[in-house]
């Protein structure tokens, strides 16, 4: 009799299991986006920032994220941006690098050698990328697409979304292309529609709870290509900044809001 | 005939100001390097690819038929039943591994099928960007037609819908005859989960 109760009880929950699977998930979701570390990262990189480095052997405070020497407030939501001196349209990390070979003497090689860190070591540009782009929080999302080349950023950036290349003959539409899509269960944001972009550049860049790690943009792009099957995408390359400046441009208006935190 | 409606669908769906697709491939080839078993002429596009690509995956009827029957020509049926083991197929259909840079080349990959698919009721994890495939025999049967079509599909499924999201498992020498005998017996196998 107890064993057909507990039989009757298991049937029934399987049948539940369905339903409740997605009202968990939504559950986890929430706790992730409420509870994030990702200030510890924030506070590292504000180390960083401040740290005498390099040949030079001195900081990046003097770094100009496009609002002028040193200035951080906003830098984050304005970016991608054309900057003069280097001739080109540049986002956070390209930028940083950037200041890393000319304020710090280092060389890109040097620089370069661990772009993406691990659970246990966070890299350089995910803990500078953490604490400059918490200085946008509450500022609104303003790439620039004034200059020639930020046009042609932009415009790159769209034509790459939807091309199709690789073994698998995948563009970033495949996944990113259709709505109320989900890999596994993952739900896929649209990205080339302001309502989807906007809330997932708002967050960017993040910690990611399922592997521990502080994730940037360029790494999302870089591990996207990875899963397209295509060969390495270059860090700071112009098809990364064209399609960071489409996704950005796409998302524009709404209020940054992080780091925040993904899955 | 056929190279002038390529050509034409080419002009048709370029806007001026967009980079070209010559544009891309360019940029492409100077912007990524090779790493691991990811090699360059993976960035070159080939005509499905193009076409899809310009036409926003909606290729004029008459190219996209011509196309399909070329990609038709790729498929190399084994000789025998097409059925294979059903557990091995759930495995595989599991499995999202094989053909990145960091996938060790030669060994086994996956054929990624749950991240789009629902396969087994058992498996509530699965996606949804391709259709439900769960009951798939029980409407079709398994006849050796629908056992071929099922073989193709896999092998190249550009040669059934030339702008599917799906890739070509047999054609891009992801996936091995023997592994897509399996796909295909989890599919179409009655002992399989797919048609419990």
């Amino acid at each position: 009799m107890k064993a057909l109760a507990f039989g009757a009880a298991l049937a029934v929950s399987c049948v539940a299991l369905g339903q409740d699977v997605s009202k968990e998930i939504q559950r986890y979701r929430q706790m992730v986006a409420e509870g994030s570390p990702a200030e510890l990262f924030e506070l590292q990189g504000e180390e960083l920032w401040k740290k005498p480095h390099g040949p030079k052997n001195v900081s990046l405070e003097r770094c100009d994220l496009g609002e002028g020497p040193g200035v951080l407030k906003g830098a984050y939501a304005h970016l991608p941006r054309y900057f003069k001196d280097a001739d080109r349209v540049m986002d956070l990390e390209t930028r940083l690098l950037y200041c890393m070979t000319t304020l710090q003497g280092r060389s890109r090689e040097e620089a370069t050698a661990r772009v993406f860190g691990s659970a246990d070591r966070a890299s350089e540009f995910e803990l500078l990328s953490a604490y400059v782009a918490g200085q946008s929080r509450g500022v609104a999302i303003q790439p620039r697409m004034s200059h020639p080349q930020e046009k042609a950023s932009y415009e790159l950036g769209r034509t790459l979304f939807f091309h199709r290349v690789g073994p698998w003959d995948f563009s970033c539409a495949s996944c990113h292309g259709e709505e109320g899509k989900r890999i596994r269960m993952q739900d896929l944001p649209v990205l080339y529609k302001p309502q989807y972009a906007r809330p997932v550049m708002a967050t960017w860049p993040a910690y990611r709870v399922s592997t521990s790690q502080f994730v940037t943009l360029q790494w999302r792009m870089n591990d996207c290509y990875r899963q397209m099957r295509t060969p390495e995408p270059t860090f700071g390359s112009e098809t990364t900044v064209a399609l960071i400046h489409f996704l950005t441009v796409t998302a524009r208006g709404e209020t940054y809001q992080g780091p925040g935190s993904k899955r | 005939m056929k190279r002038a409606a390529l050509s034409l669908a080419l002009l048709a769906a370029t806007a001026w100001a967009d980079p070209t697709p010559q544009d891309i491939q360019r940029i492409m080839q100077r912007d990524f390097h090779p790493r691991g078993q990811a090699t360059m002429e993976r960035v070159v596009q080939d005509g499905v690819q193009r076409v899809c690509t310009d036409a926003h995956d909606r290729p004029p009827a008459e190219l996209a038929k011509a196309l399909e029957a070329d990609q038709m020509k790729t498929i190399v049926f084994p000789e025998g039943s097409l059925m294979g083991d059903w557990k091995r197929g759930e495995a595989i259909a599991q499995s999202g591994r094989g053909m990145t840079w960091n996938d060790k080349p030669g060994e086994a990959a996956g054929g990624s099928c749950y991240n789009c698919h629902e396969l087994s009721p058992r498996e509530l994890s699965h996606g949804t960007i391709g259709p439900s495939l769960r009951g798939f025999a029980s409407a079709r049967g398994a006849s050796p037609d629908v056992q071929r079509y099922v073989y193709g599909k896999i092998y190249n499924a550009k040669a059934y819908n030339l702008c599917s999201q799906m890739p070509r498992l047999g054609a891009s020498g992801t996936l091995t005859a023997a592994q897509i005998k399996d796909l295909v017996a989890l599919l179409l196998d009655p002992a399989s989960p797919v048609n419990q």
